[in-house]
């Protein structure tokens, strides 16, 4: 299990550091373009061979890494913001009609897939990463009000609320107090997960042009221009796909090495 | 010839020892009593010998069930032998059945997994079984599923499916313990009634030494995993040769010393407090219907009175506790706290919520386990104010509940369950109340443990002058530190009165039937050691 | 139950309700003027007027979402402005495609998952478990369109298995339509396949935990059938939930991959929608998708109340 979760560390770290150091270096500029290069193969002097434009891919996936991972991260953001005070408050209130109504808000949300809320925000504003972000973190907003709620309404039958409550502590002092500090690792981990799946689903808008535009850099949209060359050159479809599972699969094995670690009830048996 | 025989069973899980030389005989159709505090491994015991122990548990010696090993035997084999030969019942009935089958096909369960019987045949059998445990079919059919039955019930349901076919021995593992007082003497009476119609051995796993001396002919006192004496009972309790079994009896017959310190003046009064539930619709349209859980109750603690609240679960005495602490509205009626209203929540105000603290029942989940003790016992200085010397305030409350000021850097989860609850008394005392509302303070632990505890609160109620309400379902514990006593059945007292008195003589029916139905060690047996 | 019943179809009603207020703000209200912003900006102040009029967009809002709304009940879902047929019509087509895949991929995920689950939990800690938790550990990660390419690269264009893309329609039989649908079916079955093995897995385990296993087998019962007889049932409530949630996200999913094989479904439908403007098939489409999602729900909680007695009570 330990072997899971350091190679899920290495993964993702591995994936964060490509993005980090985009910023100012990559082995080619990825904006150039060099048609007498176009579709070579992985030699030396490109490792992960060029697209159909000659560009040097191991640079885009680089770049690709930090779009992916900035757009997941925001979501991610977004959903923690507003999802987590929400369930916060609705635990509060349980059984009362703030709850109901952060409840039936919340099914309404998952009424509407991500990439629902994407194709209506794309019909009438037309496609941006921005829409990506909006998409995915009005998704990710439930899942975590959800996953705050549960957990404290778990701590809210516990005797040290009502030995709060007795030493005169509201309800908004006690849900910071007792309960926040209480469901951060149900946080942590369902932030991992969110945030692996906000890239997945990030790579799926931009596949299908709902996501970021060019010239922004995205392994989604680099397999949506490898797709009519596959046969030609596989390499151009390959090498962003093992991006994609590689960093989600990092962040997955990192996720679950993370709950079984700060859950409290395993590290007790252990 | 013996029915079971365990001869130095010894276990260990994941090499953590946990039984060490465990020896002793059933003989058929004997009532076999195996007392213990919890860890003592008496429940291991018993999983050692159906054969469920946890995985990553190694066993030595020999545990013969009619002759043949059960430790060595074969999986098949053993599967064969539980639920055919041995029976189990366990201690938690609400959990203990699963919640999606009728409990009709799950007593029948137990005749087709062993073939014995056709499909019509077993729920023959079922039928007649739940009628022998008490459950006739015409009141409890055999459609009806786990959630539609009390703990009771339940735990009768589970008695049906191990004594379905006939076991020569039924485990049964705190069978009672989950039960209230009178549904516990109802359940102790089918079982040694069982044992005698059905010619079935019983193996009655307990940390209750009354419940044994009631029920017993052998009893073995379990200690860290060893037996520490095993005998007759009634020779057993009455010589107690070993020291641990000495402790342990002058435990659970303990008397704090106190004395009374009642003042006149009133401190709560409680004038005909209503408290109403509103239940689900049962149709749409329907009016949804109001259960009241607290019905018109009134009564007064004084200054420095010690004031007992007893009832079975569901009687209403913990809504009526949330009230009195100001955490639930009431509907009617008024509670008043050195004559200043209570009121639910923020509308009460702070000095008058510091008149009065709470000790619970559940020393695990009475503290946050994120912080560390000092604050955790610092946390009712919120209604105060934090004073400048509160860590020499903590400091010196920790010392007087027994622990130590070094504890203050601790986290909960480095205290025994005792040591909590000292920890607990410490945060209630800590802004010196005039009441202590102490809600099963005492219900979890273990004797030994229950008897240093209820000493530490006649102690601390001496020196500072603290009234208590104590709530409880054990008549015993309230017995030996109230000075009066209310009994409370379906929202409303029943009785009132000077403790001594009425556990003397008790006049009202329903506390009647409560005291009749507690275990007792028969007085006679006291005496002699 | 009845009650229970009631509770759900109201919150369903409800549901649909605000989700289609919400759709019809999004799209004719927030644009401004929908009728320019689908004819584009070098559009004629006379064109623009009469689409205007076409689509009855000089009414007020409430009276054109009231319009909007009865339609649909009706099953009037306007005319496509693209494509000069009634929206219904369209849908009824592209459905044909889109909710056979859909199905086909979920009878593939449970046909894999729970075995795969089933086989996890019982031999938890073994080897048997730790290669299922890593393949779907690998499952979970794949993007399905990626998965998607790769099937074509394999089965279609290296072994020539499976076509590589489009749709012969059903008027060409049986066979050769699922044909054509197994590859995308994979593609969108496995990773959710992936998904609820490991939920079943973890409910069984969950399960497996209780009170009454020890008393399954107590009874007698041994491991395995205490796991099929007492564990399946009482981990398939959260079983359901992730297969009702997973419905909503093959059907996003199926808009994707429609896209990889060239199917001819809603997915493509609503990306011709968005690159052409037609704002009137992509709010019906939309609608369609949520009003997808929102029954399942329901029939989810339904589901609930057929395996698990104590949500039944005594009507």
């Amino acid at each position: 299990m330990r072997v899971a979760f350091f190679l899920g560390l290495i993964l993702s770290l591995a994936a964060l550091i490509a993005a980090l150091v985009s910023l100012v270096w990559t082995p080619y500029d990825v904006t150039a373009l060099s048609i007498a290069d176009k579709l070579k193969p992985p030699s030396p002097a490109h490792w992960l061979g060029t697209d159909h434009f000659g560009r040097d891919i191991a640079s885009m996936l680089m770049a690709g890494a930090r779009t992916s991972i900035a757009v997941a991260l925001v979501a991610v953001g977004i959903g923690v913001g507003l999802g987590v005070p929400l369930g916060l408050l609705a635990a509060a209130n349980r059984g009362g009609l703030v709850d109901e109504v952060v409840m039936r808000g919340n099914d309404l949300i998952f009424a509407f897939p991500s990439l629902v809320i994407a194709i209506l925000i794309t019909a009438v504003f037309g496609p941006s990463a921005t829409n990506a972000i909006i998409a995915i973190g009005i998704f990710n907003i439930p899942v975590f009000a959800r996953v705050t709620r549960g957990g404290a309404l778990s701590l809210w039958t516990l005797d040290f609320i009502r030995a709060a409550e007795v030493a005169g502590k509201g309800r908004t002092r006690i849900s910071a107090e007792h309960i926040l500090p209480n469901i951060l690792n149900l946080l942590i981990v369902q932030g991992t997960i969110q945030f692996s799946l906000g890239i997945l689903a990030e790579a799926g808008l931009s596949y299908v042009g709902l996501g970021a535009q060019p010239p922004t850099p995205s392994w989604g949209r680099m397999l949506a221009e490898a797709q009519t060359m596959v046969t030609l050159a596989p390499h151009v479809a390959i090498f962003p796909g093992l991006a994609i599972v590689l960093t989600v699969l990092g962040l997955n094995l990192l996720g679950d090495g993370l709950r079984d670690h700060l859950d409290p009830r395993l590290r007790r048996a252990g | 010839m013996s029915l079971l025989r365990l001869d130095d069973l010894s276990l260990a899980i994941h090499g953590k020892p946990i039984l060490s030389g465990v020896a002793f005989d059933i003989a058929g159709g004997e009532i076999f009593g195996l007392v213990g505090e919890s860890g003592s491994g008496k429940s291991m015991t018993a999983l050692a010998v159906m054969g469920l122990l946890p995985s990553g548990a190694t066993t030595s010696g020999r545990a013969e069930f009619m002759g043949r090993d059960l430790l060595t035997l074969p999986e098949r084999a053993l599967t064969g032998l539980r639920g055919n030969e041995i029976g189990m019942i366990f201690q938690e009935p609400m959990t203990a059945l699963n919640p999606m089958k009728t409990i009709g096909d799950q007593v029948a369960e137990t005749l087709l997994i062993h073939r014995a019987a056709s499909r019509a045949e077993a729920r023959d059998v079922a039928r007649e079984k739940l009628a022998r445990v008490g459950l006739p079919e015409d009141r409890f059919p055999l459609s009806r599923y786990p959630h539609e039955l009390s703990g009771g019930q339940r735990q009768r349901v589970a008695i049906a499916m191990a004594i379905a076919l006939r076991p020569k021995l039924l485990i049964a593992d705190e069978p009672t313990t989950a039960l209230d007082v009178t549904t516990q003497a109802q359940i102790l009476d089918l079982l040694k009634g069982l044992t005698g119609d059905e010619g079935m051995a019983l193996m009655l796993i307990t940390h209750d030494l009354a419940v044994v001396a009631g029920m017993a002919a052998r009893v073995a006192v379990m200690q860290n995993g060893r037996i520490v004496e095993q005998g007759a009972t009634e020779t057993l309790f009455r010589t107690r040769t070993q020291d641990y079994t000495r402790r342990l009896f002058a435990a659970s017959a303990h008397q704090p010393q106190r004395r009374a310190q009642t003042r006149p003046e009133t401190l709560l009064s409680v004038e005909g407090a209503v408290r109403e539930y509103i239940l689900p619709r049962p149709s749409p349209f329907a009016k949804p219907p109001v259960l009241r859980a607290v019905d018109g109750v009134s009564l007064t603690i004084r200054r420095g009175e010690s004031l007992g609240l007893v009832g079975e679960s569901g009687c209403g005495k913990s809504t009526l506790t949330r009230a009195i602490l100001g955490l639930d509205p009431i509907q009617g009626g008024t509670i008043r706290l050195d004559g200043q209203e209570v009121t639910p929540g923020h509308t009460m105000p702070h000095d008058l919520r510091a008149k009065m603290q709470v000790v619970f029942q559940d020393p695990y989940g009475s503290f946050n386990p994120r912080h560390r003790v000092e604050r955790l016992v610092a946390e009712p200085f919120h209604l105060t104010g934090q004073p400048k010397d509160a860590r020499d305030r903590v400091a010196a409350a920790l010392e007087e509940v027994g622990l130590s000021p070094a504890d203050m850097g601790k986290y909960i989860h480095e205290f025994s369950g005792g040591q909590r609850q000292r920890i607990a008394i410490a945060r209630a005392l800590i802004i010196r109340p005039d009441l202590i509302v102490l809600d099963e303070a005492v219900s979890a632990l273990d004797v030994r443990v229950r008897a240093q505890v209820l000493d530490l609160l006649a102690r601390l109620q001496e020196s500072h002058g603290l009234a208590y309400l104590f709530i409880s379902h054990d008549l015993s514990v309230v017995r030996s530190i109230t000075d009066r006593v209310l009994v409370m059945k379906a929202g409303r007292i029943v009785e009132e009165g000077a403790t001594e008195a009425v556990f003397a003589r008790p006049e009202h029916p329903y506390t009647q039937r409560l005291i009749a139905a507690t275990p007792v060690i028969p007085a006679a047996w006291q005496d002699s050691a | 139950m009845t009650r229970y019943l009631f509770r759900r179809l109201i919150s369903l009603a409800l549901s649909l309700v605000v989700a289609s207020l919400v759709i019809f703000a999004v799209i004719e209200v927030v644009p401004g003027d929908p009728a320019s912003y689908m004819l584009g900006l070098n559009a004629k102040p006379e064109t623009v007027a009469a689409l205007k009029d076409q689509l009855g967009l000089n009414a007020p809002a409430p009276v054109r979402y009231l319009n909007w709304i009865t339609g649909m009940v009706q099953g009037d879902f306007g005319l496509s402005y693209t494509y000069k047929t009634p929206v219904s019509q369209l849908v009824i087509q592209r459905l044909a495609v889109s909710l056979p895949l859909a199905l086909y991929a979920l009878a593939l995920a449970v046909l894999v998952a729970f075995p795969a689950g089933l086989m996890a939990a019982a031999r938890r800690g073994k080897v048997a478990d730790a290669a299922v938790m890593g393949a779907t550990q690998v499952g979970i990660a794949l993007p399905n369109f990626w998965f998607a390419m790769l099937l074509v690269l394999a089965f279609a264009l290296h072994w020539q298995i499976f076509p590589a893309g489009g749709f012969p329609g059903w008027d060409q039989g049986l066979w050769p339509g699922l044909r054509a649908l197994t590859l995308p079916a994979i593609a969108l079955a496995l990773p959710q396949a992936a998904i609820l093995a490991r939920v079943l897995r973890s409910a069984l385990i969950e399960t497996l935990g209780q009170d009454y296993i020890r008393t399954a087998r107590a009874k007698g019962l041994t491991g395995g059938q205490t796991l099929l007889r007492h564990g399946l049932r009482n981990a398939l409530i959260p079983v359901l939930t992730i297969m009702g949630m997973q419905f909503s996200f093959l059907l996003a999913g199926a808009i994707i991959i429609e896209n990889v094989f060239y199917l001819p479904g809603l997915g493509r439908l609503i990306f011709q929608a968005i690159t052409q403007r037609d704002l009137i098939v992509v709010e019906s489409v939309v609608m369609i998708l949520v009003f997808a999602v929102i029954l399942v729900t329901f029939l989810v909680d339904l589901a609930y109340a057929a395996i698990d007695p104590r949500l039944r009570k005594r009507a």
